[in-house]
């Protein structure tokens, strides 16, 4: 049942008495309608999967993406807002680059999610930004091997093994509890990967 | 054109500068030098003389020019003693911010990366002749040459400073891939040796550091107990 804000919800500098923050609880709502992305870590690499629904026969096929390259180690995926997501994976590209530029190396893939997180948090600061309607999911392989890290709008990241966000997600997320993904590598995981989005994909 | 002849010309009076300490500005302090550093398998040896010269005199006989970055990261200065102690500030509080946020000890190609920047960027300002060398566990023992223009280079070894130039000789003859600990520091305590033997503007001590995974350790040579010619 979702709660009402009655009053407390018109803003994102407003806490409401419980010391929410709906605004951000809203946003963290409009990743719900877009298409379930999936992402599994495994031995040798992660694997990402992301269901994307083809408005009409009209749109030409391969275009708008939402899985992106952000730097020669690093994939990003968005859910949600797609235009939002457009931003945050450019800056996504930006942070990936700059840190390479001073340090010399690839960035690491906790700090690049430190980074992304502390960026889309910027924005449940202020009254006149709206928090980022979407989710990053973000699959890099650095010096410490493959890892993913998914990020909400309220800038909370987590890294994970399995993961899942959009439409289907609480249906992806138990068929990811029955798998052993500690064990798998990318080329099984491809393929459950690919079962999970078909399985959950609602022709509703 | 015109423009790039200057540079050209301005980068060729600060390398004749270098190489004979001519002061940039009267009563600049300048590093004249003679600095080195090894590579061995698991670590390097890092050296420099003493002297700090301010024209014809000694402003300082007994200063330390190999100064630390991190924990297994040092630099030997030579040039302009404000400029190389400036950059290696800037790099040491840069490098220390890195390694909260890495969780980890900094690679040393970060650390030359940096001093490489700050090189690069300010050429037109800096007179610093930098080498950077150390540990980290991911390649081992390394040396990076930062001369003037802001160039990096890794190289097996490398030597510096104005007293370099009488011992590029020497040094190619005398390394060899492949040397233990031990052999390092030999060559590195006789290379500045004859360096500072030669140079004016390099002398005093000969100090040096030995930089592995399981740390640093000084090592100081006395002016009267240099290896004799």
């Amino acid at each position: 049942m979702t709660s009402i804000g009655t009053g407390y919800d018109l803003s994102a500098t407003t806490y409401s008495p419980e010391g929410r923050l709906f605004q951000v609880e809203y946003a963290a709502k409009a990743i719900d309608n877009s298409g379930t992305a999936v992402a599994i870590r495994c031995t040798d690499g992660v694997v990402i999967g992301v269901e994307k629904l083809v408005g009409s026969k009209m749109l030409v096929a391969g275009s708008n993406k939402r899985i992106y390259h952000a730097d020669r180690h690093v994939g990003t995926a968005v859910t949600g807002l797609l235009a939002d997501g457009r931003m945050l994976v450019n800056q996504t590209r930006s942070e990936c680059r700059s840190y390479r530029s001073y340090y010399g190396h690839d960035i690491p893939a906790r700090i690049l999610n430190e980074r992304m997180s502390m960026y889309m948090q910027k924005n449940t600061l202020y009254g006149a930004a709206r928090p980022y309607g979407c989710g990053l999911i973000i699959a890099a392989y650095d010096i410490d091997g493959p890892q993913l890290y998914a990020v909400e709008p309220s800038g909370l990241s987590y890294s994970y093994y399995g993961t899942a966000m959009g439409k289907g997600r609480q249906q992806a997320k138990s068929e990811l509890e029955l798998l052993k993904l500690q064990s798998m590598n990318t080329a099984q995981a491809v393929k459950e990967v690919a079962r999970i989005i078909h399985l959950v994909h609602d022709d509703v | 054109d015109s423009f790039c002849a200057a540079r050209i010309m301005l980068h060729a009076a600060a390398s004749r500068a270098e190489a004979m300490e001519l002061p940039k500005a009267p009563g600049e302090i300048s590093l004249g030098t003679s600095i080195m550093a090894v590579e061995f398998d698991g670590g390097v040896v890092v050296g420099a003389d003493s002297r700090t010269s301010s024209g014809a005199y000694v402003s300082n006989r007994v200063s330390d020019k190999l100064t630390p970055l991190a924990n297994r990261i040092y630099v030997c200065r030579s040039g302009s003693a404000a400029d190389t102690q400036a950059i290696a500030d800037i790099v040491k509080a840069q490098i220390a911010l890195h390694t909260m946020e890495l969780g980890k000890e900094p690679l040393v190609s970060t650390a030359a990366r940096i001093a490489q920047q700050l090189n690069y960027k300010h050429k037109a300002q800096l007179l610093a002749g930098l080498i950077v060398a150390g540990y980290d566990e991911r390649i081992g023992g390394q040396v990076y040459n930062i001369p003037l223009g802001g160039m990096m280079q890794r190289q097996p070894f490398s030597i510096g400073g104005s007293g370099s130039m009488y011992i590029y000789g020497y040094c190619d003859a005398h390394f060899k891939v492949g040397m233990t600990r031990q052999e390092c520091i030999d060559f590195v305590t006789k290379s500045l040796s004859l360096a500072m033997a030669r140079d004016g503007s390099s002398g005093g001590v000969i100090r040096l550091a030995v930089i592995d995974k399981d740390g640093v350790e000084r090592h100081f040579v006395p002016g009267d107990k240099l290896p004799p010619a």
